[in-house]
């Protein structure tokens, strides 16, 4: 399973790299009766995500907390830092639908802005580890030079304790960070590099085995042949079809980046008290549990619907990006 | 197969190496001096030679060969005659913890038990209650039971274990009051009533432990009785007249578990390193637990050692796995 120092498969059958690019001119006989018009392969994409009664749900969810997140401080104009100290540990009522903490801060504005750091840190880490994973990848496998050392640092990588690692990073470089960028912006920036780069290995595992199969395929040995550029080979025409399996790993990328910052907020060692996080609140209402469980329940249900719901929608997208089922 | 294993070995032993060399440097190069909490009175010459006494003083590599010694070598030698009582503890300098002066080896030692039995057998019940759902959810494609299971499964592995936790702890002792929320180590088992009580505090915790790892372990399972389920070999099963428990139970599930069991063995490590969290939400003072209140502490050398026994967790268990591989799947071995 973990064994990179197998030899890449030769040519596995690999029917879910989609046709190459130039698509093909309808004027061969087979395609006779096809004269619809030529149709972009994301339609059909869409068209197989969309009878996935799961993946839909899970982007239903997925939007609504984005929106509630993002347009939601603006209709719920409460300051999530206001302390009142009169209003403390308040059940639901219409002047907080989520109750009040211990020193009186309205839940659902700590719930929104929680929100938007979380999600922020989970899509900027998706994106940071997918880049890396990316390019190591299309590096180890398109350069037979490179191949084995990234790939030799990924397996090791891979052996690395990750949890306790992130844990030692976060608790090493917190002080030095935020001296540079501030408090915030250096926690954040510290957490996202962080939890990016224990993240991008499967990435890069997959993106290497796509990128050994594509560049044997005749359409490379064509742009080769006329004389392009390795670096446009790859940026024109193995990257455009190494889309699909990277597009499904950076949905499960941010679930996982998700759950990670809060397991870190979690555990004391993500953001700073005063700066609500998803994870940070159910730690901080982890005191209260007994008297008021709901300070628990809100930001853990917020944060496993997030996780439901975009894992969800990476199940749909596998399917969908898959040729054998799509069309079916 | 040997050349298989020891090609297996060559390439574990250099990763346990540079993992090792890491987990060092990371924490070598860390800020923060551990004299720096001493008071100010203490003569400079005196603190240097305290510097000194911690092996402070000396270039990098020397501090990391010696560290890999006792590590690799003077630690386990004591943990083994701790816990067997043979004379075989060399003499010499041992990895101290900065927060108790105490050798690192001792308070792991005492750490390990909880952590086994909590981490243990939260895999175990994880693994017999996900076997069964796969096959049957595999077996039963698209039924109720398979939707469900399906569902179940993702829900499962979505919800992270630390709001898992505190909804068990919410619902069965805040509510119910059936069992302790909190995991009393100093509670010896003497008899049925004190027997009760450990079952009564390790439930819950096991029970976090076991649903993510079901669901997980799940998943593999129905994904890999459902490829074998259609192959060829199947057909002619039930084409001889074989029973069909024969074919499902026999034929199928036995191929259908190489990849499970490969999976199983390495999870082991993400288990032990998972526990991390189980631990500080139910109050088990195992490894994960000395880990976090050592980083807390910046009790460096026990981060150290425990960040460093993960590692060979996660290098031996993958090891494992490709040697089981080996063994279950003669094609693989390509000897």
């Amino acid at each position: 399973m973990t064994d990179a120092s197998m030899p890449p498969p030769a040519a596995p059958p690999k029917p879910s790299a989609p046709p190459p690019p130039p698509s093909r001119p309808p004027s061969s006989a087979d395609d006779v009766h096809d004269l619809r018009p030529p149709r972009n392969q994301w339609w059909d994409v869409w068209d197989q995500f969309k009878t996935h009664k799961g993946a839909m749900a899970g982007m239903l969810v997925f939007v609504s907390i984005i929106l509630f997140v993002t347009v939601g401080p603006w209709i719920w104009q409460v300051d999530p830092g206001l302390i009142d100290i009169r209003s403390r540990n308040l059940g639901s009522s219409w002047t907080h639908p989520m109750g009040t903490d211990q020193l009186g801060r309205d839940l659902l504005a700590r719930m929104m802005y929680g929100g938007r750091v979380s999600v922020a840190v989970g899509l900027m880490a998706m994106l940071l580890g997918i880049v890396l994973g990316t390019l190591i990848g299309v590096l180890a496998g398109y350069f037979k030079l490179l191949d084995a050392p990234l790939m030799r640092t990924t397996d090791l990588f891979l052996a690395l304790p990750l949890l306790p690692l992130l844990l030692i990073l976060v608790a090493l470089f917190r002080d030095v960070l935020e001296g540079v960028f501030g408090q915030a912006m250096g926690v954040f920036t510290l957490i996202v590099v962080a939890i990016a780069i224990t993240s991008w290995m499967q990435t890069a595992r997959i993106v290497r085995g796509d990128v050994l199969a594509l560049k044997e395929r005749e359409f490379v040995l064509a742009a080769r042949s006329i004389g392009t550029p390795s670096r446009r080979i790859n940026t024109r025409h193995i990257l455009p079809n190494v889309m699909s399996p990277i597009m499904v790993s950076a949905t499960l990328g941010i679930a996982s980046a998700i759950i990670t910052e809060s397991a870190l907020s979690f555990l004391g060692l993500g953001f700073p008290p005063d700066f609500p996080t998803w994870g940070r609140i159910l730690y901080d209402g982890r005191d209260w549990i007994e008297q008021y469980p709901a300070r628990v329940v809100w930001p853990g249900v917020f944060i496993s619907l997030t996780v439901l719901s975009v894992n969800f929608i990476g199940d749909g997208l596998r399917d969908a990006l898959d040729p054998r089922i799509r069309g079916r | 197969m040997f050349t298989y294993t020891l090609r297996r070995l060559a390439f574990a032993v250099p990763t346990v190496l540079v993992i090792s060399l890491i987990v060092f440097l990371m924490l070598d190069m860390a800020p923060g001096d551990p004299t720096a909490s001493l008071p100010l009175t203490i003569p400079p010459e005196v603190r240097e030679q305290i510097r000194a006494a911690l092996g402070l003083g000396e270039p990098v590599i020397v501090r990391y060969f010696r560290w890999l010694q006792m590590m690799a070598v003077t630690e386990p030698l004591h943990m083994i005659a701790a816990a067997t009582g043979w004379d075989i503890a060399p003499a010499g300098p041992r990895i101290l913890s900065w927060q108790t002066r105490s050798p690192v080896g001792d308070i792991i030692i005492q750490r390990i038990p909880q952590t086994l039995w909590v981490v243990g057998l939260g895999y175990l019940f994880g693994i017999l209650i996900a076997v069964p759902i796969g096959v049957i959810s595999a077996y039963k494609q698209y039924s109720w039971f398979d939707q469900i299971g399906t569902f179940v499964s993702m829900v499962g592995f979505s919800v992270p274990t630390f709001f898992t936790g505190v909804v068990f702890i919410l619902i069965f002792s805040v509510w119910l009051g059936w069992f302790p929320s909190m995991y009393d180590t100093t509670l010896r088992v003497t008899d049925w009533d004190s027997f009760m009580r450990q079952v009564r505090q390790i439930v819950m915790p096991v029970a976090v432990l076991a649903l993510f790892n079901a669901s997980q372990i799940s998943r593999f399972m129905r994904a890999s009785m459902l490829d074998n389920l259609n192959q060829d070999y199947v057909r002619t099963a039930r084409a001889k007249g074989l029973r069909e428990q024969t074919v499902v139970l026999v034929h199928v599930l036995r191929n259908s578990m190489i990849p499970v069991v490969t999976v199983i063995a390495i999870g082991i490590p993400t288990v032990f390193t998972g526990a991390i969290i189980t631990e500080q939400i139910f109050r088990v003072n195992g490894l994960g637990d000395a880990l976090i209140r050592a980083i807390y502490v910046s009790d460096w050398p026990m981060v150290q050692t425990i960040t460093f026994i993960f590692a060979i967790l996660i290098v031996l268990f993958n090891l494992i796995a490709d040697v089981l591989y080996g063994i279950l799947d003669p094609r693989i071995r390509y000897d």
